[in-house]
């Protein structure tokens, strides 16, 4: 038998991708489905019958945002840090490109010492430089600096004194971004530096007009790349608290499932606000073209 | 006049033309990179020299970064307390294959849809991308139960299998980069191996594969790293009776009591004993990032994730 070329492409295409498929039906959509239906039930572990779900509704939801202030807290401090965090690692990555990509020599050994703590950070690591206040510079400790900043308000406060005892962990994030960003740098057609020079652009102005839109699609990824990592973040309060209520006897899966689901609305959030803010332009831009065509 | 184009000639040294081929662009240049780059180091600084402080040198407001001897003690102390070699094999047996299978799997759907137009492709694409976003925490807890039935639970093969069907550790990242690598290799190749009537498996293995060796050690590199410091699933799933390096290290104060606390357990891990078993814990991924360190970071300008 001899297959058409539409059969061969699907057929060979299937195989291929298949264990994917597999893969993600059984472990990703199936626990996806489960995870919701956990969140809407008590769940309790009894050693006759297994798991025993009790359904009620929306009750762990509703437990979660007037009772578990831990929660709602740890969940706006991990708002504020994103908030604040990503703008700054996509920024320094930019600054660190940039310098990275000018004609210096030792620009190797340099990359090669941004990139080292990609390999090494870990969460137990930071959480151990943390403790010993090695995870910041020696300015951001200042005192009055402190007291100052504790007297703002509660989701200002939090996340930038988390920011200052951990500004060197911060910059230690962006690793991979620094690299993304070079080689985009690399890419840009010096063609077209040389063409603005002889225009007259200086070099405040190409980096605004040329440099920074070739950057775009780049500073999307960074940044979708970042808010994952750090939402994925071995140490981070919001995850630890989801885990300690699953092992807990009064809260347990039903309710750690809920915590969840809510952490991955906000992520799906800010992951949806990344992606605007950054792709927004390009369409106007084709709509622009479409127009005058 | 003379003194004018000696004046213009030190300003043009100086400054440039465009100032940014003068000399004092150069001096910025590499004036903020060296501070950079000791920031960035400073943490790893701060380990090193208090990991080799004794007791006098930690109580001794005197000394602050530099030791007044070497005192290995320490080192001693957290290679026993940690178990180190067992340890050790734990830890790689939990990242190297699972590195190695998510690799593969990943070339191979990569491969999947970077060559064959098949229906729904775009959607499965998609799925994909929507793997990369879902955090594991979501999934996490009927993973667990699953795993509990199954009996996978304390053993590599609850880290393993998820590798296997592509839903291991960012395993989208993988397949997104063999994707993107396949794509760029002209079809012209696998027609003409077609037409001498080689299967797809057959051109995968023969043609595709040997091209492709850069992105297999990239993301095997990377696969390994990030299973290496992942440690919230892995301990979820692996429980405490066979730690990895980086679960020792959570639990080390603990660790410690029980091992060199004495009878009265009164002896606590001091900071130096804590630094230095954070640095024999991340001592492998640096000997390996020396070796292979090039492969790290072409291998991302290769890969050229940048923009899709």
């Amino acid at each position: 038998m001899k297959l058409s070329n539409r059969q061969r492409e699907n057929l060979y295409g299937y195989l291929f991708i298949g264990i994917w498929i597999i893969g993600f039906l059984w472990l990703t959509l199936y626990p996806l489905i489960m995870s919701f239906i956990y969140s809407l039930n008590k769940v309790t572990i009894t050693a006759a019958d297994g798991i025993v779900l009790t359904p009620i509704k929306l009750q762990n939801y509703v437990d979660i945002f007037s009772k578990d202030f831990n929660f709602v807290n740890a969940l706006t401090d991990f708002i504020g840090e994103i908030v604040l965090f990503v703008p700054i690692i996509i920024i320094m990555s930019i600054i660190i490109a940039l310098l990275l990509n000018q004609k210096i020599r030792l620009r190797g050994a340099f990359r090669s010492i941004f990139f080292l703590p990609v390999i090494i950070a870990s969460g137990p690591m930071i959480t151990e430089l943390i403790r010993q206040g090695a995870g910041t510079v020696p300015i951001f400790e200042d005192a009055e600096a402190l007291a100052f900043v504790e007297q703002l308000p509660r989701f200002l406060a939090n996340p930038i004194l988390s920011l200052f005892s951990k500004m060197i962990i911060v910059l230690w994030f962006s690793g991979v971004q620094i690299v993304l960003f070079l080689a985009a740098l690399q890419k840009v057609d010096s063609e077209i530096y040389e063409a603005a020079s002889i225009d007259g652009a200086s070099p405040w102005e190409m980096f605004w007009k040329i440099t920074l839109p070739t950057l775009k699609p780049t500073i999307l990824i960074s940044s979708i790349y970042t808010i994952v990592f750090l939402a994925t973040f071995s140490s981070n309060s919001v995850l630890v608290h989801i885990q300690n209520n699953m092992f807990d006897i009064t809260t347990g899966y039903g309710y750690s499932s809920a915590l969840a689901w809510i952490y991955f609305v906000v992520i799906s959030i800010l992951l949806g606000i990344v992606y605007l803010l950054f792709k927004q332009r390009k369409e106007r831009k084709e709509k622009k073209v479409r127009r005058v065509r | 006049m003379k003194a004018e184009r000696v004046k213009s000639k030190v300003r043009k040294t100086l400054i440039g033309m465009k100032f940014v081929d003068g000399l004092l662009f150069k001096i910025l240049v590499y004036g903020l990179l060296i501070i950079l780059a000791f920031v960035y180091l400073y943490p790893l600084l701060h380990m090193v020299s208090y990991s080799f402080q004794g007791v006098e040198d930690l109580l001794n407001p005197m000394v602050n970064q530099v030791p007044t001897e070497l005192y290995v003690q320490n080192y001693k102390e957290a290679f026993l307390v940690l178990d180190y070699f067992k340890t050790l094999r734990t830890s790689l047996l939990i990242t190297l294959v699972p590195a190695l299978v998510q690799t593969i799997i990943a070339s191979l759907v990569g491969y999947g849809f970077a060559r064959f137009n098949f229906r729904g492709k775009k959607f499965w694409m998609m799925l994909v991308l929507a793997t990369y976003i879902i955090p594991p925490q979501v999934t996490m807890i009927p993973r667990y139960v699953l795993f509990h039935k199954l009996g996978f639970l304390g053993k590599a093969l609850s880290i393993i299998v998820p590798a296997t069907f592509g839903q291991g550790l960012n395993s989208a990242i993988f397949i997104l980069i063999f994707y993107h690598f396949f794509s760029q290799i002209p079809k012209s190749l696998d027609e003409a191996a077609q037409m001498d009537g080689a299967s797809p498996l057959y051109i995968y293995f023969r043609v595709s594969v040997p091209l492709s060796i850069p992105s297999f050690i990239t993301s095997f590199l990377f696969s390994f790293v990030w299973y290496w410091n992942e440690t919230y699933i892995s301990s979820l799933f692996l429980g405490s009776k066979n730690p990895t390096l980086q679960m020792m290290l959570q639990n080390f104060v603990s660790a410690y009591k029980s091992v060199m606390g004495g009878d009265d357990g009164s002896r606590i891990a001091n900071e130096a004993v804590r630094m230095a078993a954070t640095l024999l814990i991340i001592l492998p991924m640096i000997i390996i990032y020396f070796i292979l360190q090039r492969w790290f970071i072409e291998g991302i300008d290769k890969a050229g994730i940048t923009g899709e």
